[in-house]
């Protein structure tokens, strides 16, 4: 644990490449036939018909199809979320699909797609999420309203703020981001001999499996998932969306291999999007910096069909009130449906909105009454003896020291001097201001503890090891760390460990990867099952010497059992595995937590901000990451990196918008502003480990703090920059439209 | 039409269609996946290739226009004995990359520069990326890597290698 290794994945990745789904090139795929969607066009719209009748005459189509061949029943009117594998009566937003087309060649789907004609009917769009949950337009005739859930946690809104000496409240906006992998979505399959094989581009292959299954009424068995190599996640690849299901169907259909790979524009309408909350924070306090009373309540958009919209409000409650200790506190919320991309899971999931209210929130406090918003959150943060410490909406950390994350950035970032160049730039009227930005944060990772994950550990009769994991990497390492754990325990060099993931038939029963689960369920399996093979292995050890099991010990130097204290003595893994039989020395472990865990830390953002032209620069970002014991920094810090990078743009520039119909105006990557290694500059980390006691590894999740810790952070810092000027707050994304435009309002206001 | 490139040093020639585009002629023709399709708008720079030396984005060239032309891509980086090349040891020595699919062009972006430029500073290799989006790294450590194999006892070798490909003299 602790020790700094390379990638055993990198060679491959760096010479020939990894192998995604559009590089298969395995025998049953080389006649694949290319699949390409008709999506809709517009927001919100009856469908009524769609002639294919010019497409099917192209060269090359070998069929189109249209949820009548497909022949699903309707959903049902009252259930948002009954999504069809193509949409049949109604499309919901703009890149819904509508139907497929399969040809021999990839552009001559394009070419065809644009022949399917579908004649729509449209309907009032519901677009701005504020005006959903009223909007006589229903996305759903069967229900009510567009109100999907409604929802609180802790005390009532009113609760502890009549003792308050402040209270300040403000509406936010928690923007709709594009989770942007840069391997878009994919899916190949196969119907061969009354099963079916599909490679899909997924965190999760068992959940895909047994997706596919219930939506094509075969039994379990008959499926196969494989996950090859993905090119990113970040949550928007939790489970398995329509299409690829669509892509499935229509090559048992056929009986001939589809393999399908969106366009980056088809990606930023149809893959899901993540964020958008509107957020109404309310925070109250005495004048000397005690916060007393916090309440938050947001509209959470789902977008055309509710998928995890509800279980991200839901987080979004729980993590309300962060790392401070507050007595009064609060969350309600509404889920609302719209004419716009559904929304799910991406990159913190629920809790980088939480932290961006209450950061912000603070901060705004902090404001009010003149006081440093480092201060203020020292004084109100979980003091370390107050572990487990119960939230008011119902959290239960497991441990923190969140005074000393704070301290430790501070002292890292040279805090006092950065006041003090602030101080002089606003004293000679500079046009570049610096702005000092902190948030703290604490999340809530391991997700699904009691449903844990699988591992399977092999030695054969060579010495050599496998690993089946439940996990899936998707640019994580796992195959690394796992190597790692498993040399550890039983001293096989990594060269002799083969890790294999996402294949349901090497690996029928697992989980998978999200919530930041995998080192901390997956890994401990695969550690267990170490344990568990060592243990095996010293009683077979023991009949081979005949000795007693209590007078074997382990030597890790050369990784042999001996009779204690004579190296003369020895059995490798090679003689060991050989006589345990044929299939080796096994383990298999499904490893669950008795609960989650709460990985902590502080950011602070260093940001100039032109007040001529109100663009704002990030210059520098220092971070405490506590995610407890670290098992290769090498892979926690590139953890770190992407998820603050993913953090900034939020922060500064990314944004997913439509305009009044629902028309998305950010389709393609030349609208929307991914952020690149110019917009960026190097990060500045600190280390920290603060072990948990809920898994034997001590280790928490470290795949989605850095964008939870880092979007407040840097948003506190442009206003802090321009707050000598008037400014209390500015929305996200930071852009300098904004900037400029609250800079000028503010001097207006003056 | 009939096209016929040169990749990684071995002649590949067939009928495409005329709209056939550079990065589909490798894929699918020279059958070398390590390129990839990463959008539709030139943004991406995950199919970056160097084409007779220069790097370009393969999705915006046709395969018609490389006619004649040499192309190498990150298959063709290694030397004849299986060696990385400085570039892809410093990617792994770094950690400059990991779900690996903007890897391929994000590492020929950097071949490209640091042929033009052996020793750039921190500005200018963020700067000379700014075509390339990597959604998992934050640059970081690909910046670090880059800055790695510029190091002076690599330059040499590197402007080498691309004197190689590009069939021009080293700068």
């Amino acid at each position: 644990m602790g020790t700094r290794v390379v990638r055993t994945e990198d060679p491959r990745l760096l010479t020939v490449g990894g192998v995604y789904v559009d590089d298969l090139r395995t025998p049953e795929l080389t006649r694949a036939v290319h699949a390409t969607f008709v999506r809709s066009p517009i927001a919100h719209a009856l469908i009524k018909a769609v002639d294919a009748t010019a497409a099917r005459a192209q060269p090359g189509v070998i069929a189109v199809f249209t949820a009548e061949d497909i022949g699903e029943p309707p959903g049902p009117a009252d259930q948002p979320t009954a999504e069809p594998l193509l949409a049949a009566e109604r499309v919901r937003y703009v890149g819904e699909p509508v139907a497929l087309v399969l040809t021999e060649a990839r552009y001559q789907g394009e070419d065809a797609a644009e022949l399917v004609s579908v004649d729509y009917e449209p309907l009032d769009p519901v677009i701005d999420l504020g005006a959903a949950a009223t909007a006589e337009s229903l996305l759903f005739p069967g229900m009510e309203s567009n109100i999907v859930e409604t929802g609180t946690a802790g005390e009532a809104d009113g609760a502890g703020f009549d003792a308050c000496e402040v209270v300040v409240e403000r509406t936010i906006v928690n923007q709709r981001l594009a989770p942007v992998p840069l391997e878009v979505r994919s899916a190949a399959a196969v119907w061969a001999d009354g099963r079916l094989t599909a490679w899909c581009s997924t965190q999760n292959a068992q959940m895909s499996r047994a997706v596919i299954a219930g939506r094509l009424g075969l039994e379990p068995p008959a499926v196969r998932v494989i996950t090859p190599d993905v090119g990113g996640g970040f949550g928007a690849k939790v489970g398995i969306d329509r299409d690829p299901i669509a892509v499935a169907w229509a090559a048992r259909h056929l009986s001939r291999p589809v393999r399908w790979v969106e366009s980056r524009s088809e990606n930023l309408v149809g893959m899901v999007h993540g964020r958008a909350q509107r957020q109404t924070y309310k925070i109250g306090g005495t004048r000397d910096g005690r916060v007393l009373a916090y309440h938050l309540d947001l509209i959470q958009d789902c977008g055309g069909y509710a998928r995890f919209g509800p279980f991200l409000v839901m987080l979004t409650r729980l993590m309300a009130t962060g790392v401070y200790d507050i007595p009064h506190a609060g969350a309600s919320s509404k889920a609302v449906l719209t004419n716009t991309t559904p929304i799910s899971a991406y990159r913190g999931a629920g809790r980088p909105e939480a932290t961006a209210a209450i950061e912000r929130a603070m901060d705004d406090f902090a404001a009010e009454i003149g006081m440093d918003p480092a201060e203020v959150r020292r004084k109100n943060v979980v003091p370390p003896d107050k572990f487990p410490h119960t939230t008011p909406t119902g959290a239960t950390y497991d441990t923190g020291e969140y005074a000393a994350a704070i301290d430790k950035v501070l002292d890292a970032a040279g805090y006092a001097g950065l006041r003090a160049e602030q101080a002089r730039r606003r004293e000679r009227g500079d046009t570049l201001q610096l702005g000092i930005g902190m948030s703290c944060y604490v999340e809530i990772t391991g997700a699904d503890p009691d449903a844990g994950e699988t591992a399977r550990l092999v030695i054969d009769g060579s010495g050599s090891a496998t690993v089946y994991t439940g996990t899936s990497p998707h640019g994580q390492g796992h195959h690394t760390a796992w190597a790692m754990l498993v040399q550890d325990e039983l001293s096989i060099p990594m060269e002799q460990i083969t890790v294999v993931h996402g294949d349901t038939d090497a690996i029928p029963d697992a989980i998978g990867t999200y919530g930041s689960r995998s080192l901390q369920l997956g890994g401990a399996a695969v550690y267990q099952a170490a344990v568990e093979v060592k243990e095996k292995a010293r009683g077979i050890a023991a009949g081979m010497m005949e000795a007693s099991e209590a007078d074997l010990e382990f030597d890790a130097g050369r990784g042999a059992w001996q009779v204690r204290g004579d190296p003369a003595t020895g059995l490798g893994w090679a003689d060991i595995a050989t006589q345990a039989g044929a299939e080796g020395l096994v383990a298999d472990v499904k490893f669950t937590a008795s609960q989650p865990t709460y990985p902590f830390g502080a950011h602070l953002a260093v940001a100039e901000v032109d007040v001529e032209t109100g663009k704002a620069t990030l210059v520098r970002h220092v971070t405490v990451d506590d995610a407890g014991k670290i098992l290769n920094p090498v892979l926690a810090e590139g953890q770190r990196h992407g998820g603050i990078a993913q953090g900034v743009a939020q922060a500064l520039l990314e944004e997913v918008r439509y305009d009044a119909d629902g028309n998305p105006l950010t389709s393609t990557l030349a609208d929307y502003a991914a952020i690149t290694a110019t917009e960026l500059p190097s990060f500045e980390l600190v280390t920290s480990e603060t072990p948990t006691t809920v898994n034997p590894l001590g280790a928490k999740g470290i795949g989605e703090a850095g964008t939870i810790g880092s979007v407040p952070a840097v948003q506190n810092a442009v206003i802090d920059a321009v707050s000598h000027l008037g400014v209390r707050h500015i929305d996200l994304p930071a852009t300098p439209e904004r900037v400029w435009a609250a800079i000028n309002e503010a001097r207006a206001g003056q | 039409m009939k096209v016929a490139v040169t990749v990684n040093g071995r002649q590949v020639a067939a009928e495409v269609e005329d709209r056939m585009l550079l990065v589909h002629f490798l894929r699918e023709v020279a059958d070398l996946t390590a390129t990839n399709v990463g959008c539709d708008t030139t943004s991406c720079g995950a199919c970056t290739v160097l084409l007779d030396g220069e790097s370009v984005k393969s999705c915006t060239v046709l395969a018609a226009q490389a006619d004649g032309s040499e192309v190498t891509t990150c298959e063709g980086l290694a030397g004849a004995d299986g060696q990385m090349h400085p570039v892809q040891l410093a990617f792994r020595a770094e950690h400059g990359l990991q779900c690996g699919f903007c890897t391929p062009g994000m590492v020929m972006a950097a071949v490209s520069l640091l042929a033009e430029n052996p020793n750039p500073t921190e500005e200018q290799v963020r700067s000379s990326l700014e075509g390339n989006l990597c959604r998992c790294t934050g640059y970081h450590n690909i910046v670090r890597a880059v800055l790695a194999a510029a190091g002076d006892t690599q330059a040499g070798a590197l402007a080498e290698v691309a004197s190689a490909v590009s069939g021009k003299d080293a700068p």
